[in-house]
């Protein structure tokens, strides 16, 4: 296996812990309207991925970063072509970090819905323009023959792709919801459950129709076989159908296991799809950005390779002790209490 | 203005600049805010003092505050490399991309985990676990200063690299991380953000002497905050001007630019002052004020020294690089040098005086110098912004120094309207984020907040 190949390996690793992580972060703001009750209940969602959602967020940066380093061309080109697409993505995350910090900076009730709106709005976009620019890297874009993008933003649009983001964001909202169900108590957890059966079927039916659509864009638009990809996806699914049944069940916190596992397989399905290309282009297939072309050269890649295999086991480490320290229930009256300082009770 | 953007490479421009400057106005407060906090949480831990307490409360918050935007904003500035740039991207990956991914794995990581666990941490870490995940996380921050200066830095010096097929390829990771231009930028970077956390409080505690509010508390901060600004901003004063010297071998056109000096000249004066003199028809300025001998002494470390003038080295540039012009805008680089080192200057002054006030046990009540210091919370502000300018509008035309020009690194897909579209939503999206951050971290450092929690426990009664 070559450098490039770890690489291409190890950035889908970054794209499936930013998944994993980041999702059911994202899953709980997109529920924050909808499941708790009242500002106590919705501090103690907000409080559920308070200490954790900052770290999950680097996974993009170093997922972002990492493919600068180790593949210029495809982040020259990825970043460049998917320009307004990624404006998006900047201000819905840009809307999300900000009401993290500032929703509980008054008690006023105009300013708390304001930016629960802010972090709903921003988690479901986010959301939904990743798995649509994910899906177009499958499905094709028109790149020239400089593989530069050639179309216009319209052609983020297809079937496919819209498919691809609304399956995100379901998938999301079921992982939150089943997030939700083992860090919250009483009542709240019981509605999260509740979220949980409902979101079940919905984000099991999309997330199958997307994995068998890319399988099949897979063969007929990047010159792939059923298999490997089908292997994944079939996983992918397995896993988010047993999830499912598991919520009905009762057996929720086992499930949220399961669409962790459904998330990082759907990540290896797009991936397996679509190597040994990076960007696939269409209509001119020959303008594709590959694996190899994509790579920077051998002496940085070692470089990088060495800092990665150094620091990533640290970093699973101690971001999994992160959520050893914080494994408590999180309950509705706690947000007040005076512990939470000095975030929400600094001392004048 | 004198120009109207009309290009892409222009408003692509005046988009990463805008960026930047934003996103630098939050990330030294918290390289330099981050250590005074841990510093008083220390103080606590140590001395058990529940003054120390209350000042790691109120100062961590208006951290936290102040840390969300940086967050927010720094994945602008990774995205755009790629979005606006994708051509300096491809040249420049293989070498730039390294320090940015470093930067992520090693350090970004550590600091946004850790700060994660400072933050909730209170009652579920022992008190010394606790305080060690903000010493961790500071660490990280300063970290992470570093990687990113090294890749700065390699724009404006490049080092440890050869040219194949019209790409830079990294020859030597070490020549890139010991790029004596980079610790020199890293050195006056983060004594920036120590006289930005140290002045921050300093005027902080001021307003609050101004109010009469709580003296003896933020009397201890203020200390802390002298003791810390004295010698920074007297330290940064000397190592500023140290760092011309790399300038001046990296980069002879900025040094040049940034004296408004058109004739090559030994030895030189240093211009503090001048009316006129900034452009190729105007070479002669009507008035100036001039320092004998200083910017040889800067620029090259002796009061004899060289320095040559801009027309000299365009040129020298023209004979090496070909037709063209290769000389930043003057009156800009001219100005904004001013601007920091003048910034710089009274920002000593200030802390020395607060320091002699302190000592003096006049501090408390000389109501001039509390509206001073409070005014002074600009100060680092205009200084780093400033000193930006300098640096990048001085590099221009080049985005890398000799090796790759501004107007060929844009996207070539990425067409006038869509930038001015994200412009647009920048600007309007930094400004609402702006005026709020600016109302919260006003609300929770002034001295006649309302204190709704101030009956409530301190951390320490539940451990």
């Amino acid at each position: 296996m070559t450098l490039a190949i770890f690489w291409f390996c190890l950035i889908a690793v970054l794209w499936s812990g930013y998944l994993v992580l980041e999702g059911f972060d994202f899953g709980v703001g997109m529920l924050l309207p909808f499941v708790p009750r009242n500002e106590s209940e919705r501090g103690a969602m907000l409080k559920t991925i308070g200490p954790v959602w900052d770290g999950n967020e680097v996974w993009l940066v170093v997922a972002g970063g990492a493919t600068f380093a180790a593949f210029p061309a495809w982040y020259a080109t990825m970043f460049s072509g998917f320009y307004l697409a990624l404006l998006l993505v900047l201000f819905f995350l840009i809307i999300r970090v900000v009401s993290f910090e500032w929703r509980e900076k008054s008690d006023s009730p105009r300013w708390r819905a304001v930016w629960m709106w802010a972090n709903a709005i921003g988690s479901t976009g986010v959301a939904l323009v990743w798995g649509i620019a994910l899906s177009d890297l499958l499905h094709g874009l028109p790149l020239d023959s400089k593989n530069d993008y050639a179309g216009n933003f319209w052609d983020l649009f297809s079937g496919y792709s819209v498919l691809g983001g609304v399956a995100f964001v379901l998938v999301f909202a079921f992982h939150g919801a089943c997030f939700l169900t083992l860090r919250t108590e009483g009542d709240l957890c019981e509605r999260s459950r509740r979220a949980a059966r409902t979101l079940a079927i919905p984000a099991c039916a999309a997330a199958a129709a997307y994995l068998i659509w890319t399988v099949f864009v897979a063969i007929d638009r990047n010159d792939k076989d059923v298999f490997p990809p089908v292997l994944p996806a079939a996983i992918a699914i397995v896993a988010l159908v047993v999830a499912a049944i598991l919520v009905y069940a009762g057996r929720s916190g086992t499930a949220f296991a399961l669409t962790a596992g459904g998330i990082v397989a759907a990540v290896a399905t797009l991936f397996t799809s679509l190597y040994p290309r990076v960007v696939v282009s269409s209509p001119d297939f020959a303008n594709s950005l590959t694996v190899s072309t994509a790579a920077s050269e051998h002496y940085t890649l070692v470089v990088i390779s060495v800092v990665a295999a150094i620091t990533t086991p640290l970093v699973l480490l101690y971001q999994g002790w992160t959520y050893y320290v914080f494994r408590a229930r999180v309950t509705g009256d706690e947000v007040y209490s005076p512990e939470e300082a000095p975030r929400s009770s600094p001392a004048g | 203005m004198y120009v109207v953007a009309s290009t892409t490479v222009d408003l692509a421009r005046i988009q990463f600049a805008t960026t930047s400057i934003y996103h630098f106005l939050f990330v030294p407060l918290t390289l330099g805010l981050g250590p005074l906090v841990a510093i008083m949480q220390t103080l606590w831990h140590r001395t058990g003092d529940e003054r120390w307490l209350r000042l790691t409360r109120f100062f961590g918050t208006l951290f936290l505050i102040n840390f969300a935007i940086g967050v927010a904003t720094g994945l602008v500035q990774e995205f755009e490399f790629g979005m606006n740039w994708s051509e300096y991207s491809k040249f420049v990956g293989n070498v730039f991309g390294a320090p940015l991914a470093i930067e992520g794995l090693a350090a970004f990581f550590v600091e946004s985990t850790f700060l994660g666990l400072w933050i909730f941490g209170w009652n579920r870490l022992s008190p010394r676990l606790h305080l060690a995940t903000l010493w961790i996380a500071v660490a990280a921050s300063w970290l992470s200063g570093y990687f990113i200066l090294v890749a700065n830095s390699w724009m404006q010096h490049p080092v440890g690299y050869k040219i194949v097929d019209g790409e830079a390829h990294l020859t030597s990771v070490w020549a890139l991380l010991s790029n004596s231009f980079a610790l020199r930028a890293y050195l006056h970077t983060m004594l920036a953000g120590l006289i930005f956390g140290s002045i921050v409080v300093l005027g902080v505690c001021c307003w609050h002497f101004l109010r009469g509010h709580d003296v003896d508390l933020f009397m201890k901060a203020a200390k802390l905050a002298l003791i810390v600004a004295v010698p920074v901003t007297a330290l940064q004063l000397f190592v500023g001007n140290r760092f011309g010297e790399a300038v001046t071998s990296a980069q002879a056109m900025k040094i040049a630019a940034s004296e408004a000096q058109w004739d090559t000249c030994q030895p030189c004066g240093f211009s503090l002052f001048q009316i006129g003199g900034f452009t190729k028809d105007d070479e002669t300025p009507s008035f100036s004020i001039t320092v004998p001998r200083v910017l040889s002494y800067m620029a090259t470390g002796s009061f004899d020294g060289q320095v040559k003038g801009l027309n000299e080295l365009q040129a020298q540039e023209e004979a090496r690089s070909g037709p063209g012009n290769y000389m930043p805008n003057v009156r800009v680089i001219y100005w904004s040098m001013r601007v920091m080192a003048f910034a710089g200057v009274l920002m000593f002054l200030i802390a020395a005086l607060g320091a002699w006030l302190y000592w003096k046990q006049k501090l408390e009540r000389a109501r001039w110098f509390h509206r001073t210091a409070l005014a002074a919370i600009a100060l680092p502000y205009i200084a780093a912004t400033a000193g930006w300018i300098l640096t990048e509008m001085g590099r221009q035309p080049w985005i890398v120094q000799g090796l790759l020009l501004t107007d060929q690194a844009n996207s070539p897909s990425v067409s006038a309207p869509w930038i001015a579209t994200s412009l647009g939503v920048f600007i309007g999206l930094y400004v609402v984020l702006g005026i709020v951050d600016f109302v919260l971290m006003r609300r929770y450092a002034r001295p006649d907040r309302p204190e709704r929690h101030e009956e409530l426990p301190a951390p320490a009664a539940s451990y």
